[in-house]
């Protein structure tokens, strides 16, 4: 035994030295973010003000067009203030859930990051702004954003009378994203309506494609499914109203609409509850699914896997409705550096920084004076309707309601989704929203 | 006797600060979540004011909490009942003087050395059963290659879950003797648990082989000769003689592997999430979520705190049992 | 330790019995049961050593057409244009933590275990159990007030801190192992060095710890194991991804959907391959280690 002692001892010994070697290579360009370091910066700041220090910024986007078009803003950054070191921190996974459970730790534990990513919306309750948010109602005078914002965003970013966060695009939830061949082979036009989406669904199904691609992993996209519902079957008013408490959930049209979820369900792939967002979206990349109910991101999604014969319509029912989401940057009360951080709001804001971003991104900017030019043609469509359609905010995505709320709701949705019970899931979303105390 | 005092003192200093740390990490911070399951805190910013056990009035309304709770009573019995059986089978078959034992012996122990996250990753793709429509993959696809595609299953997107419908006669018949309260899916069986017990099956029933193992050869050989010798077959000393001198090693194991699976939680994030309608999601997961995610402290520290309880039922009684055979000794 | 006779030298040397129809069948079911456990490894291996070409979910039972690596460069280095972490920072971070977490609860297991058999006081027997509980408490009840203590404490978010949540959680463990090993030492021989004039400490340098080497090496394997197998305090403890411990990483690795399967599987390769390899070269004293865990000495 003493033998496998040493023996183990040994190769343990030399693995390590095999790491240590191999680990800079990779590590170098994003391992910025030595926990040691955050002691360091503050002094750097004070020191050297414009040009030095760090500036840590802090998201969920790790991958794809959304990383991409971060560090496209990072490089405007970069070239304005060089010198600056950007510490990116991201959080992979679960769409941010992850990211914001290690978020809420670092706030409360006196150690934030300068910028983190935020829902514009409601979402921003959850981060007891007064106490851990800069307000940023200067920067927005001073840099002229609610003017350069339109004014339904404006509505929406303004949260106890203050900007917590500054708006860097647009995304829209309500598309129904096809794959052109399928529907041109079984001659379907893009549904207008659920009825025609059902009649094409029953041709689909015949056929053996699957007429609807769903993936309900994450816990958020049957919550983001019936938000679209909702809003083509209850109109924009009342969906406003859902969320002020206006609108009752025991409006028989909230009934209608979760009947319509429930058949809806009935044409989807049956490994739902096994697949993310996009790998539901690969079946229909391979053209074994039909049509795919998601927000626009999917758009940067397909062309980053090199997939062209996409189709998009607003989601039956919502034509003339723009349901919204909008990510922001927000700034942490006690940032170690200032002065990098508001810096790096300016850009954020800035036409030249959401020109750089979203394109990337896959998403429109949220100012309204970016250049069409630089956009592909699913982008330029959605910067039409945003100029004309009525807009709505998002529950999955953080807009619409505060974020205990959402979650409940995106709980029962996902139940609902499998079990299909009407009664039970409209009981239990009314008692959601009197629990948020918004409905009586 | 002046060096036995001090030694004393010295055995005293030695230990103090193990006891202060688990007095303050353990019990402590089990007072301090005990605390919080009884305030309004449901913010980043504590609120300690008192509310009473509304928290843990309003988890017992709360759908994916009493699903939970099912999915890990449903977890335990069948990963207990799964763990214990084909433990023993294989312990009974390795106690044959079977050539090659170390061999076989390795082979069910290996999988104790990973992590439930590596085992969830791997049975994620092994148990993913693909579509009707886009073909199987993992076990399914094997199982239509062997030939046997009848064998194919939804494992962990399977949201059925078996339980007494109350419009059937049974349960119609059990309304009528006031035993109508259990006619709900609360009180069932959600069959894609049974991927998860698949999985931790894997994983620890090498663990009750051992132990079945080490106890098996702790019987004298006499033993079984003399009972051959009175005309006993195999069947017979097994279930007359073998079993209940293993009932000591059947009892730690369960407790041992009870407590894992109350408490299991790697398995469930790596392998399926809460799945479909929640179906193997376990309060562990309920916790962390309503906790860190949704800064619901205050009820989160209430599904804790029920939890603890669960353990400390199947755990308490054993530990006392032991300390006081130990006290005899 | 008694427990622990496994392999009781005369089963090997007893005769085999010949060949009957009977002990066919007990190899029969032997060789399905191993196959069916190595079904999985099956899996990961194959998966591992394909080209990206190869991967398909429709064949992935077939054998790859040779040996690749890309699956393990791809897991281990990470991919930095497709947004993809390697592992290789966070399989240091998992031995950087796993090894000081082991050292230092092992010695802390040690000294208790010590006191606890050698030198009982009044209560000690209860102490002991108090202290067992602590290994079997769901961790769910103590992290709210964890993460508050650590960020008090300036250890939050740090490898540093997580050494110390696996040091404070693994003394029941440990305490456990050593108590029960050294109340199999005879109590004469410490009496006897208490007479001869030995100090508490001297005994224990000089007559337990030389022979406390088996104990050491179970319990090392044992926290090794157990550190390196953690999730939920990587998770909770360790905010930022450069910090994180393997299991952790390879979770967010399985949890992105930019990961093809087949990365992930190398990824649990990697993850999985020093507690293996521990457990191939030790496998008798991570045996002690199982069966100590069931507190029967």
């Amino acid at each position: 035994m003493r033998k496998n002692v040493s023996l183990l001892v040994t190769v343990l010994v030399l693995l390590s030295v095999a790491l240590t070697a191999c680990a800079p290579a990779t590590t170098a360009p994003s391992g910025g973010q030595q926990p040691a370091a955050t002691t360091a910066p503050a002094q750097g700041g004070e020191t050297q003000p414009a040009a030095g220090g760090k500036l840590e910024m802090f998201s969920w986007w790790t991958a794809g067009g959304e990383a991409d078009g971060l560090n496209a803003m990072y490089e405007i950054y970069k070239k304005e203030h060089p010198g600056v070191e950007i510490v990116n921190a991201t959080v992979a996974g679960g769409a941010g859930t992850n990211a914001k459970a290690v978020l809420s730790t670092r706030l409360t534990g006196g150690d934030p990051p300068d910028s983190f990513q935020l829902h514009a919306g409601l979402e921003v309750e959850k981060y007891e702004p007064e106490k851990y948010l800069q307000a940023l109602n200067d920067l927005y005078a001073s840099e002229g954003w609610d003017k350069a914002f339109p004014a339904d965003l404006i509505t929406l970013l303004k949260y106890k009378d203050s900007f917590w966060g500054v708006p860097v695009n647009i995304h829209r939830s309500n598309v129904l994203w096809y794959n052109k061949q399928v529907l041109a082979d079984n001659n379907i036009e893009p549904p207008k309506t659920w009825d025609e989406f059902f009649a094409a669904a029953e041709t689909l199904k015949g056929k053996g494609i699957v007429p609807l691609v769903i993936g309900t992993k994450e816990g958020w996209e049957a919550g983001h499914t019936f938000e679209t519902v909702l809003a083509g079957v209850l109109g924009a008013d009342a969906y406003n109203g859902l969320w002020t408490g206006a609108t009752q959930w025991t409006d028989p049209k909230v009934t209608e609409a979760l009947e319509t979820l429930k058949k809806v369900m009935s044409y989807a792939n049956t490994d739902y509850s096994a697949l993310t967002w996009s790998d539901a979206a690969q079946y229909l990349v391979d053209g074994k699914g039909a049509m795919h109910i998601m927000g626009d991101w999917t758009d940067g999604w397909f062309t980053s896997k090199g997939y062209k014969d996409y189709g998009w319509a607003p989601v039956p029912g919502t034509q003339g409705t723009f349901v919204a989401l909008s990510d922001s940057f927000a700034a942490a009360k006690g940032a170690k550096n200032q002065e990098n951080l508001e810096n790096w709001l300016k850009v954020a804001g800035s036409k030249a920084g959401q020109e750089a971003f979203n394109p990337k991104k896959g998403s429109i900017c949220a100012r309204t004076d970016c250049d069409p030019a630089l956009f592909n043609e699913y982008l330029k469509s959605a910067m039409q309707d945003w100029s004309k359609d009525a807009i709505v905010p998002s529950v999955a995505h953080g807009a619409a309601a505060i974020e205990k709320w959402a979650t409940v709701y995106k709980d029962i949705l996902t139940t609902f989704a499998t079990n299909g019970d009407v009664a039970a899931a409209q009981t239990s979303l009314q008692q959601a929203c009197v629990d948020a105390g918004v409905c009586k | 006797m002046r060096q036995v005092s001090r030694d004393r003192l010295v055995s005293i200093l030695l230990i103090i600060p193990s006891v202060i740390l688990i007095g303050v990490f353990v019990y402590g911070f089990i007072g301090f979540t005990g605390y919080a399951s009884m305030t309004k805190w449901a913010s980043l910013t504590p609120d300690f004011t008192f509310v009473g056990f509304q928290n843990y009035a309003k988890l017992f309304t709360i759908d994916r909490f009493l699903i939970s709770m099912r999915n890990t009573v449903n977890f335990t019995v069948l990963f207990l009942a799964a763990c214990l059986i084909l433990g023993l089978v294989l312990a009974l078959l390795l106690d044959q003087k079977v050539k090659g034992e170390a061999v076989f012996r390795s082979i069910f122990l290996f999988p104790m050395a990973i992590s439930f996250i590596v085992t969830g990753v791997v049975w994620r793709w092994l148990l993913n059963p693909g579509t009707m429509q886009t073909g199987s993959s993992g076990v399914n696809l094997l199982f239509e290659k062997l030939g046997l595609p009848f064998l194919r299953s939804k494992w962990f997107t399977d949201p059925t879950v078996i339980y007494i419908r109350p419009e059937t006669a049974v349960g119609q018949f059990l309304n009528n003797i006031g035993l109508g309260w259990i006619t709900t899916p609360y009180i069932g069986f959600s069959v894609a648990v049974i991927s998860l017990v698949i999985a931790a099956t894997w994983q620890m029933s090498g663990y009750t082989m051992a132990m079945y193992l080490a106890g098996l050869r702790a019987v004298p050989d006499e033993l079984r000769e003399a009972a051959r010798v009175d005309g006993a077959n195999e069947f017979q000393i097994l279930r007359h003689i073998l079993l209940p001198l293993l009932r000591p090693i059947t009892l730690s194991a369960v407790i041992i592997l009870g407590h894992i699976s109350l408490k299991i939680f790697d398995l469930v994030v790596s392998m399926t999430g809460p799945g479909p309608a929640f179906a193997t999601d376990v309060p562990a997961f309920f916790m962390w979520d309503t906790t860190f995610r949704g800064n619901n402290f205050a009820q989160g520290a209430a599904i804790a705190i029920i939890l603890l309880i669960m353990v400390a039922v199947l755990v308490v009684p054993y530990l006392r049992y032991t300390n006081r055979q130990e006290a005899e000794l | 330790m008694s427990a622990t006779a496994t392999t009781r030298p005369q089963a090997a040397a007893r005769k085999r019995p010949p060949l009957r129809p009977q002990r066919v069948l007990v190899y029969v079911a032997l060789i399905a049961a191993a196959a069916l456990f190595l079904l999985p490894v099956y899996l990961l291996i194959v998966t591992g050593m394909k080209s990206f070409a190869e991967v398909s979910l429709a064949t992935m039972w077939n054998l790859p057409s040779g040996i690749h690596f890309d699956s393990f460069q791809k897991a281990w280095f990470g991919q930095e244009s497709a947004g993809i972490r390697g592992l290789n920072s966070n399989f240091l971070n998992s031995i950087l933590l796993a090894i000081p977490a082991t050292i230092g609860s092992a010695f802390l297991g040690s000294i208790n275990g010590y006191v606890l058999s050698k030198w009982k006081f009044p209560g000690a027997d209860l102490l002991f159990t108090l202290m067992l509980f602590g290994m079997f408490i769901p961790y769910q009840s103590i992290l709210i007030p964890l993460v508050q203590a650590l960020q008090r404490m300036g250890l939050y978010g740090s490898l540093p801190g997580l050494i110390f949540v696996h040091i404070v959680y693994g003394i029941p463990i440990t305490t456990l192992i050593f108590r029960n090993y050294y109340a199999a030492i005879p109590t004469e021989l410490i009496e006897a060095s208490k007479i001869d004039g030995a100090s508490l400490l001297g005994i224990y340098r000089h007559i337990l710890v030389p022979i406390s080497m088996p104990a050491f090496v179970v319990v090392a394997i044992w926290q090794f194991t157990s550190v390196w197998n953690d999730f939920l305090f990587g998770v909770i403890v360790t905010s930022r991804p450069n910090v994180q411990p393997i299991t952790v990483a390879l979770n967010n690795m399985a949890g992105s959907y930019i990961v093809e399967w087949n990365v992930q599987m190398a990824g649990s390769i990697l993850a999985a391959l020093p507690t293996l390899l521990v457990y191939i070269l030790l496998g008798r004293y991570f045996m002690r280690g199982l069966l100590a865990g069931s507190l029967k000495g």
